[in-house]
């Protein structure tokens, strides 16, 4: 079994152990050698590692099949597995969620404006329309419609307007309305998930930086 | 060749036919030749508000139908020769009709008019869509009401689907002064605001323009009244001319202003 040796690298880094698995080899002699590696090591104590498959794409199932040897012969724990390859469909999805979606109209009673990525308005989004993405949602405009923003689940993402004083704000699961007492609305503010208390709150946008320092790294998301 | 007008609003009752019947009669006054359509089939009301009622032989499905020749179906105002009325069936449904049927009928009637005026029918299903369907452009009535400014905006946005070479109009009906002034509706700014389209006009809510419907003589045709000077500089906006908008700042008429300045009672 010599000669199979050189199937499985490992490497520490700042970011914990790596180890890269080839991807030259097939994928059944590559997970061959993982067993018998760590039927041999036997290593112990509950450490963390990262795989790393190269250039070799692997799909659910021969991801599933990695981690469940390495449960199966190891205490050790899969953080993530990285790889240099993507498909193109996930390649094409994450250009989607990374990119500003914007359109220059009014967004009318009645009507649904929904991106992927972030919304940018110019515009107003008039009471009873409705923006939805699955990033955050820029209004250059009056927001008293409702906005949705994070649709797919991302409660990083924020609502921000001109003059704010929308219908509803969602962000991913979460729901905020306006109370039933007629409000005033208020110029230049964002809506975002206080990870503290769960809601959504709304602030100044010059407070933006502060509260969403990543806002616009946008390959925190949608990875 | 003349220009199509739909008079639409998605919300009912806020005015659509008063003011079809009257901007068409402000255009007579000043000389267009004009022709209403009123394709409200099943609820036609446009002959009614003109008085016209009794003097309906054929209607717009017998038209449709082949049932009688265009010009004979057209009834022709007491008051004016050049104001033309197509009615709406009373007995039909209006899913007899398709919105070809309408845009061709107006095609039809575009060389001998000016002013070709097309009252639509409350709603956005059928009905609507046969209306808008032969029209140049659009005037969008909405009341100073939250819900009526809603579908004024959800029909704003579906004509500006329709893809009409000109962006619609707008004119709020049935302006109450003193409940703008008390936050009890919206206001002018706050529905242009809103609705983002070219005021066309302001009608008060008065009394005036019911009594005039009620006697088939529509209020445009007075004189002197607040609702009639109203409907008037509606039609010289669509003639082009500047007209600017009258203020409701008092309540007084004309007449009693001159009075007033003469020091009389
Ligand atoms: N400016 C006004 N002031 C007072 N009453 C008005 C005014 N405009 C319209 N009305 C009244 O409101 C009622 C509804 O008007 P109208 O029939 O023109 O509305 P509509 O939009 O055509 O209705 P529908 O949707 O049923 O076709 C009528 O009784 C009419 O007399
Ligand atoms: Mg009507």
């Amino acid at each position: 079994m010599s000669e199979s040796s050189h199937f499985i690298t490992m490497k520490g880094t700042n970011n914990g152990i790596v180890v890269y698995l080839d991807d030259q080899c097939s994928f059944n002699s590559l997970l061959k050698e993982l067993e018998e590696k760590l039927q041999i090591n036997q290593a112990s104590g509950k450490t963390e590692i990262t795989l790393h498959s190269q250039n070799r794409y692997l799909n659910e199932d021969q991801r599933h099949a990695i981690e469940n040897t390495i449960d199966q012969y190891s205490e050790l724990t899969v953080k993530s597995i990285d790889s240099y390859v993507i498909t193109r469909d996930e390649a094409y999805d994450i250009y989607e969620n990374t990119t500003v979606k914007t359109v220059m109209k009014t967004i009318r009673s009645g009507q649904i404006h929904e991106v992927k990525g972030d919304a940018l308005v110019i515009g107003d989004v008039n009471p009873g329309g409705t923006v939805i993405a699955t990033g955050n949602i820029f209004v250059l405009g009056k927001l008293r419609g409702i906005a949705h923003a994070g649709f797919d689940g991302d409660e990083g993402c924020v609502v921000a307007a001109s003059y704010m004083h929308p219908n509803q704000i969602r962000i991913a699961s979460k729901i905020s309305r306006a109370p039933d007492y007629d409000v005033e609305g208020s110029p230049r503010e964002f809506a975002f998930v206080n990870q503290s208390t769960e809601q959504i709150e709304l602030e100044q946008l010059q407070h933006i930086q502060k509260i969403r320092p990543k806002l616009l790294d946008v390959f925190e998301r949608g990875l | 060749m003349g220009e199509s007008i739909v008079i639409t609003s998605g919300k009912g009752g806020v005015g659509k036919t008063t003011t079809t019947a009257n901007i068409g009669t402000a255009l007579a006054l000043l000389g267009q030749k004009v022709c209403l359509i009123d394709t409200d089939i099943g609820l036609r009301n446009l002959d009614v508000v003109l008085g016209l009622e009794n003097r309906i032989i054929f209607n717009l499905i017998d038209v449709i139908e082949g049932r009688c020749k265009l010009q004979s179906a057209l009834v022709k105002d007491k008051r004016f020769d050049c104001l033309h009325l197509l009615p709406a069936a009373q007995t039909s449904d209006k899913n007899e009709v398709t919105p070809k049927a309408i845009s061709k009928l107006v095609d039809e009637l575009k060389p001998d008019y000016d002013y070709i005026l097309i009252d639509c029918p409350a709603g956005i299903e059928q009905g609507y869509k046969n209306a808008v369907a032969g029209a140049d452009k659009a005037i969008v009535i909405s009341t100073p009401e939250k819900s009526s400014v809603r579908d004024a905006d959800r029909i704003i946005g579906l004509l500006e689907q329709e893809g009409l070479e000109f962006a619609p109009y707008l004119v709020i009906n049935r302006i109450r002064k003193h409940m703008m002034d008390s936050g009890d509706m919206l206001t002018v700014d706050e529905i242009v605001s809103t609705l983002s389209i070219e005021l066309l006009g302001i009608i008060l809510d008065d009394e005036d323009v019911i009594r005039a419907s009620h006697h088939g003589e529509p209020v445009a045709f007075q004189p002197n009244t607040k609702a009639s000077i109203s409907y008037r500089n509606i039609a010289r906006r669509i003639l082009g001319e500047s007209v600017p908008l009258m203020s409701f700042d008092n309540d007084e008429g004309i007449m009693t202003k001159v009075k007033k300045l003469l020091g009389m009672k």
